[in-house]
């Protein structure tokens, strides 16, 4: 574009300028192999760490006299993400190739082994694919009701009317609540004895109502504590999208007497898509993850147990770590195909729209 | 191109938030009440004296609204409990000790603020980068960015504690900080890059034309007008981290426990079952901050303005 960035030719490796790469990396790698062969482990990784950031500088000051702003932007997330989540995320990808347990010293490659176990072993296959199975269910019921409930809010709250602050913060309180302070109060309000619930119904039919006592009432339990506490993130999202459309596309809609369904479909939808979208992604990742709520109020009885703290189990209270790791990376697997899936959808719906 | 002209004489700005009367107001009070009422009960169970938390029927309100409500809803507010979260005696007759519970308090706040914050600024400054200057693989790279946001917390949990036992994270601020920011970053990326996608480039390439600099362009025309999606991002950020459970019940140490970690060890131990009122106590006070920045930010996040001035 400049001139600066077309003269900018490449350093030879030997050239002591600060956007010489090469020599960055030169030194980084020899001065980290010399501290990791001769200081101890904690001293070691501060030294290896100063050694990346000197090349991260060569790397930043490159980047900048050749105008690459993009890599610029985007390395501090990169980097920050890669040391505290891409890096342990494949040191689990490895750890599921072996038989390895946190409580134990031993370690031996299995390849494959554990992959094959939890899918096909008769006990392990048995509650992998019953866990999995639950977990589709609450996929589908807790982000439909989610979607749903979220949406309807929304629109209540769409408009400028009086108080409106003070209400829509009564809604987005659930949301705040510590999951550990409402799952025990979900208990508590479930409980056959002194729960609200069971007082109401009892006191209408006269039967005593034991709400857990099934799988349709322990799902639906867990499904409306969920529902109750993440419908305000997919109404604020929504919400953003619905007071962002400009107010003359609807005064062209109705001086153009479009009916109000058709105006949604041409004139709201196409705003608060990218916006449901988001919704929607998030609350089916999280969807997939959920463990605490079933943890707290049914502990996987009644056949309510999620893979998720199926893994929690096999990890954490079992100590097969390893076994863990491949059930996670099983799971990891379904969220990428069902996202994918998402994206290719909306994608498709934006070119062709 | 008719809307661009439009957005040039700033009807962009007015957005499609219609005001409605008291009759609106009336019917959402209803629905938000409702929706409020769980959450209600939480609270006025901090205020019951201890042996009134399992009565049934449960006791309702604190006053008996100038005899609206029968006697034996009622119950008599205590603000006993929000003292015996700071100190309270630990066994059956002993004296009321320290229970540490304002250092906890202060991590909470001080971990959670540190790490939102950091995110927002890298996170939001690799959302520009990612909208308006894309890599080559910009999706990959996104992509791979959500996909740290899929795996439950359990399975990076091992690697990470085992890489801060080794250097000397275990237990420390930084550390925890760190790994959340991580976390906050693949919400802070996508949330922000949907906003800035939303921005039309023409007032940015006017600004370029006339010579602006990308940092100027970057500061003075697109932050402003995405300042709602940073309080947005902000909020659900804050939201999330402040109740976050796993990672703290595993990394944080005695000087670093937060909020939700010592609420849990405080309401299970003793073996005599579920505190009630000494839960709803430490989650009352728990609740008060972030509803707070949350009831600030609302303005931001609801003034009309979120999207860009000018449609593409």
């Amino acid at each position: 574009m400049t001139a600066v960035s077309s003269t900018l030719l490449t350093p030879r490796l030997t050239a002591v300028v600060a956007h010489n790469w090469k020599l960055a990396i030169a030194v980084a790698v020899v001065v980290s192999a010399i501290s990791m062969a001769g200081l101890p482990a904690a001293v070691s990784f501060w030294v290896v760490g100063a050694a990346a950031a000197l090349v991260a500088a060569a790397f930043t000051v490159n980047a900048y006299r050749r105008h690459y702003f993009g890599a610029l932007l985007v390395a501090p997330a990169i980097a920050v993400l890669f040391v505290m989540n891409i890096f342990p995320l494949l040191w689990s990808l490895g750890l599921s190739f072996f038989a390895y347990q946190a409580n134990q010293q031993t370690i031996r490659f299995v390849g494959l082994g554990n992959y094959v176990r939890i899918l096909t072993n008769d006990l392990a296959a048995h509650a992998t694919w019953g866990a999995l199975i639950n977990t589709a269910m609450f996929v589908v019921f807790t982000v439909s009701a989610q979607m749903i409930v979220g949406f309807l809010l929304a629109i209540l709250f769409a408009k400028q009317f009086p108080l409106r602050k003070y209400l829509l913060i009564l809604v987005l309180t659930p949301m705040m609540l510590s999951v550990v302070a409402s799952g025990v109060f979900f208990t508590y309000y479930y409980d056959p004895t002194f729960g609200i619930l069971s007082y109401v119904i009892n006191s209408i039919s006269g039967n005593q109502f034991i709400l857990m006592s099934n799988k349709v009432g322990a799902v639906a339990g867990i499904v409306f504590a969920d529902a109750w506490m993440w419908s305000p993130f997919v109404m604020l999202l929504v919400l953003a999208g619905l007071v962002s459309v400009p107010k003359y596309l609807y005064e062209a809609a109705a001086i153009d007497r479009i009916s109000s369904w058709r105006q949604f479909w041409m004139i709201t939808f196409p705003y608060i898509r990218g916006l449901l979208m988001l919704a929607l992604l998030f609350r089916t990742i999280e969807a997939f993850k959920l463990a605490d709520l079933v943890i707290l109020l049914t502990k996987g009885g009644n056949d309510t147990l999620t893979i998720s703290y199926h893994l929690i189990r096999i990890a954490n209270e079992q100590n097969k770590t390893s076994e863990g790791a491949a059930i996670s990376y099983l799971m990891l697997f379904m969220v990428i195909v069902l996202t994918n899936l998402y994206l290719y959808l909306a994608n498709r719906r934006t070119k062709g729209a | 191109m008719a809307e661009s002209i439009l957005g040039k004489l700033g009807f962009g700005r007015a957005s499609g938030v219609d005001k409605a009367g008291w009759g609106r107001t009336l019917a959402v009070a209803v629905v938000a009440f409702i929706y409020f009422l769980p959450v209600l009960f939480i609270i006025f169970t901090a205020f019951k004296p201890q042996g009134d938390a399992l009565l049934v029927p449960p006791t309702l309100s604190p006053t008996s609204l100038f005899g609206l409500i029968p006697d034996h809803f009622v119950f008599k507010p205590t603000l006993e409990n929000f003292g015996s979260v700071f100190s309270r005696s630990m066994t059956p007759d002993g004296a009321p000790e320290a229970t540490g519970f304002d250092r906890y308090f202060f991590n909470s706040i001080f971990i959670a603020s540190a790490s939102v914050l950091l995110a927002l600024v890298i996170g939001t400054l690799a959302a520009f980068g990612f909208s308006r200057y894309p890599l080559k693989g910009n999706d990959t790279y996104l992509f791979i960015i959500l996909t740290t946001r899929m795996l439950p917390a359990i399975v990076v949990i091992i690697p990470v504690i085992l890489m801060f036992r080794v250097v000397g994270l275990s237990g420390s601020y930084l550390g925890i900080i760190m790994l959340y920011t991580a976390f906050n970053l693949a919400f802070t990326i996508w949330m922000m890059k949907s906003f800035f996608d939303e921005l039309s480039p023409d007032v940015e390439d006017a600004a370029r034309i006339d010579g602006s600099s990308g940092m100027r362009v970057f500061f003075k025309i697109c932050l402003p007008q995405v300042i709602a999606g940073l309080a947005a991002t902000f909020v659900f950020g804050l939201i999330l981290t402040w109740n976050e459970f796993l990672f703290a019940l595993l990394l944080s140490g005695p000087d670093t426990r937060t909020v939700p970690v010592a609420m849990n060890q405080a309401v299970s131990s003793g073996g005599r079952g579920t505190d009630w009122t000494l839960l709803a106590a430490i989650e009352t006070l728990f609740l008060v901050p972030v509803f707070l920045v949350t009831f600030f930010l609302q303005n931001h996040l609801l003034r009309g303005v979120t999207f860009g001035t000018v449609k593409r």
